[in-house]
């Protein structure tokens, strides 16, 4: 999603550098919260400090302080976003500290999200401009503040290494040394950023800033939190999505070592108590009757159901080109599909957790979020509260993938914590974790398309329904029936489609909470039009690839990474029985990228991933390493999705339960992988999501390879796979 | 009731029911958060420790079950010198992402190259199977315990 229709906060992606100047001066730097970070303990705002903007604060100790708009989820901002700032602060990586921003969306929100949340794979994007040119504001001030001090013109004087160096003379003084009187120099009306050329940090791999305190043990996520007097608790939410508690039974579960105290809610229970071993066991022994509520008869196929009737009727236009309803009456051939993709779960290795401490009149939250001032503003909601009232501790995030864009964790512990005097740690169970996610919503797609004699598509029509999780997270970006999410990946293809129609039907499911999940719309979207592109080749009798590059003179870019995947994977190599290439392409996040997945199935069904070959032009690249880590990640997390990734209910409730239900891809079935970057020197795209959406139809495609059978239904289904 | 147990050498006194999970007592008795929460059910390899040197999950590893055995957890594991060339691999080769799952990895590959100095792929994907990372890291993990075997080799 590029939330391209979504009024930006902050017109062309530029934040006001004056409005930080004003912002900061009122705060006085004061306000910026110190965390547990990975670099060490944040130092409290010092008088003599120079603060030019909300993002950089030097000490006249020479301490270069970051403060981190964009969260740590693993996807490496906090290496990527201090290269931006040092690259035109000139001060070395070596230099830095960071620190956790506070809740505050007038400092801190993207730019191109309006809001304060790290996701949509845009924090590079919202930062590639407005953090360099943090950087270079304070370098210019610092500069100023030494020409001042030498009394010689500003033009003579350089930055290098968090120094000041007057050129003609080799005078140097050092940032610290500057910090005060920096403070009082005007802030440049404009600054000049540096070219590409004279990069000397961004483009070149840098090492993760956060990566010695997650190899010792000393990494702090929001699950580590100990405020002191910290009780536990665990919980049970209504197994029944919509369910409420009828009634508590806790004789036995009172009795147990270590329990402290049942909480009763409308439709959770909670045992708090001295460790999580007693809460679980309190939980265990605890007896509740539930009320099922309105949903006591929900299965999945009563949804995928209605989603199907909804793809018969007409949804928002999404995007018409030409006239398909002529070019299809004229088409020689047509090809018609249904898709369908099922719930997810985000199943972060972290499990679902958040502190919190209710006082009189305040609220303390200890948590690992991507979105801390939606997690301020609710848990303000939930505790009666004012939002500046709530504080906010954030941490370092054991996997976001757009659940932990949600504050309804939050919610639960302040609901909880109004019953508990103290602060209470609230952990989920991996059970609940899964079986009381947002999840990623299930989508059904009716898809059609015309050939004409020589197979070429002249007409291309796509109706698909399900949830839109934009209307709900950030309504005003849901506009007439549509949303930049929903719709990601199904509309704007790379290929030359002359004819072309696509709608969309929201229909919300009963009782079943969705929400974002690594890569989201495109997730769907590329896995339906990739495949269907591949049944049209497959009806054209053409090469998978040559089919789509026929179709690619008015995307170059594309073009570059779908020759330059096939070349690197050996494409039209001949493989043996039972295994097969697959390839895919796709243009989201801003990247361009192609795969081709090499897979293998055995006679029993089973599907093995060998290798996968990613081509990407994903624009300028920041630090290449995460670039390659990140396409690695997303592509394993997709695989893991198309191989095994399914929430199905039954009466109401979630089937699957922990990592024997709800699998994970392992080591031992991990493909190698290959990443390709095209060079570029366009704005940056994202890429954090890419490798997800683009895995899955090369692997349904590769099967189709392999086997002749082509999947539309995800996860795979090995019974339908089978050799008879 | 009361139970001492050694962990990174040093003794420690919890009075905890004795079918408590070592992990539980980590985190929440000592406060020794490194060791991490992921299943509850020796599914992922989140939690896993050295009890005498083997990696263990700890979160099925009931407290009464350790006796007098040594408990090694991540916070400790850098003073083996198996454990030390893993972690400088790690970093050497910037294997981790949200780095949750890490501890777990570090442990289980640890005591892989503590019993076999060179493991072979099959050695790794045998030892290092029952750890979960969601992000996505395997390859990077199978390469480091090699790149931290070879200077093993070189004695490094």
């Amino acid at each position: 999603m590029t939330f391209k229709r979504l009024p930006s906060r902050i017109e062309d992606g530029t934040l006001s550098r004056r409005g930080f100047l004003a912002a900061s001066a009122a705060v006085g730097g004061g306000l910026m919260l110190s965390l547990s970070l990975p670099l060490g303990p944040g130092k409290a705002a010092q008088s003599r400090e120079f603060v030019p903007n909300a993002f950089v604060r030097i000490g006249s100790d020479g301490k270069v302080v970051l403060t981190m708009p964009y969260v740590e989820m693993g996807q490496g901002t906090y290496t990527s976003i201090p290269m931006l700032i040092a690259e035109e602060l000139q001060v070395s990586m070596q230099q830095l500290r960071l620190e956790h921003a506070p809740p505050d969306e007038k400092l801190y929100a993207n730019p191109l999200l309006g809001v304060q949340a790290t996701g949509n794979s845009n924090a590079m994007r919202g930062a590639w401009k407005p953090l360099r040119e943090a950087g270079a504001t304070a370098r210019i001030m610092l500069i100023a503040a030494a020409a001042r001090r030498w009394d010689v013109d500003a033009n003579t004087c350089r930055a290098q290494d968090g120094e000041v160096i007057h050129t003609l003379t080799g005078r140097r003084l050092k940032y610290g040394e500057l910090a005060t009187e920096a403070a009082k120099m005007p802030a440049p009306g404009s600054v000049t950023l540096k070219s590409p050329e004279d990069f000397r940090l961004i483009g070149t791999p840098a090492k993760r800033l956060d990566a010695p305190a997650k190899v010792n043990g000393t990494a702090l996520y929001g699950i580590d939190a100990r405020p002191a007097g910290l009780k536990i608790a665990t919980l049970a939410q209504s197994p029944v999505f919509g369910g409420r508690v009828k009634s508590v039974d806790d004789v036995a579960a009172k009795a147990i070592k270590g329990v402290r105290q049942i909480v009763r809610l409308d439709d959770a229970v909670a045992v708090v108590a001295d460790h999580m071993w007693a809460a679980k066991k309190g939980l265990a022994a605890l007896k509740v009757e539930w009320e099922a509520g309105p949903h006591a008869g929900l299965a999945t196929d009563d949804i995928a159901r209605e989603l199907e009737q909804a793809t018969l009727k007409s949804g928002a236009v999404a995007q018409n080109i030409g006239d398909v309803g002529k070019a299809m009456a004229g088409a020689a051939t047509k090809v018609e599909s249904t898709y369908q993709v099922p719930f997810l779960a985000h199943a972060t290795m972290e499990p679902m957790n958040c502190t919190a401490h209710l006082r009189k009149d305040e609220c303390e939250i200890w948590i690992g979020t991507q979105a801390v001032a939606r997690v301020q503003a609710m848990a303000a909601k939930a505790a009666g509260l004012p939002p500046e009232k709530v504080i906010v501790h954030n941490h370092l995030i054991g996997g976001g993938f757009g659940r932990r864009l949600e504050a309804d964790g939050a919610v639960r512990a302040v609901e909880i914590a109004r019953q508990v005097d103290g602060p209470v740690k609230v952990v989920w169970t991996r059970e609940e974790d899964i079986q009381h996610d947002m999840y990623r919503p299930y989508w059904y797609d009716r898809i059609s398309a015309g050939l004409d004699a020589q197979g070429k598509p002249v007409a291309w029509s796509n109706r698909f329904a399900g949830s839109s999780v934009i209307a709900r997270w950030l309504p005003p970006a849901y506009k007439d029936g549509l949303d930049p999410d929903s719709t990601e990946g199904a509309i704007d293809l790379v290929y030359d489609l002359p004819n072309f129609h696509v709608e969309f039907v929201r229909v919300e499911p009963p009782g079943i909470p969705t929400a974002f999940w690594r890569s989201v719309g495109p997730s769907h979207n590329v896995f339906v039009t990739e495949s269907f592109i591949d049944e049209l080749a497959a009806a054209a009798k053409q090469d998978a690839v040559a089919y789509r590059r026929a179709l690619l003179d008015k995307s170059p870019r594309a073009r570059a990474v779908l020759d330059l995947a096939a070349e690197k994977a050996g494409w039209g190599r001949t493989l043996p029985k039972g295994s097969g290439f697959g390839v895919s392409l796709q243009f989201v996040f801003g990247s361009f990228m192609a795969l081709v997945a090499e897979v293998e199935v055995s006679k029993a069904g089973t599907v093995r991933v060998r290798r996968v070959v990613c081509a990407a032009d994903i624009g300028t690249v920041i630090n290449p390493d995460t670039v390659q880590a990140q396409i690695q990640g997303g592509i394993t997390f997709g695989a893991t999705a198309a191989l095994y990734g399914e929430i199905t209910l039954k009466n109401g409730r979630v089937l699957q339960s922990n990592f024997d239900t709800y699998q994970m891809l392992r080591i031992d079935d991990a493909p190698t992988i290959e990443v390709h970057i095209v060079k570029s020197s366009e704005p940056p795209g994202g890429m954090g999501e890419t490798g997800t959406s683009a895995i899955v139809p090369a692997i349904a495609n590769a099967i189709f390879a392999a086997t002749g059978r082509r999947l539309r239904k995800m996860p795979v289904d090995a019974s339908l796979l089978k050799q008879a | 009731m009361s139970f001492t147990i050694k962990v990174n050498g040093n003794s420690h006194s919890v009075d905890v029911d004795g079918d408590t999970p070592l992990l539980w007592v980590l985190r929440d008795v000592l406060a020794m958060t490194g060791t991490k929460f992921g299943c509850g059910m020796a599914l992922c390899g989140a939690c896993t420790v050295h009890i005498d040197g083997v990696a263990t999950r700890s979160c099925t590893t009931t407290i009464d079950s350790i006796g007098k055995s040594q408990v090694t957890t991540i916070e400790g594991i850098g003073a083996t010198p198996a454990g030390a060339r893993i972690q400088k691999a790690w970093l050497d080769h910037e294997v981790v992402q949200c780095g949750y799952c890490q501890s777990g990895q570090i442990m289980s590959a640890s005591a892989l190259l503590a019993s076999k100095p060179k493991p072979t792929d099959a050695d790794i994907d045998e030892a290092m199977s029952g750890n979960i990372c969601r992000c996505g890291t395997y390859m990077r993990i199978r390469e480091a315990i090699k790149l931290a075997a070879q200077s093993h080799v070189k004695g490094g």
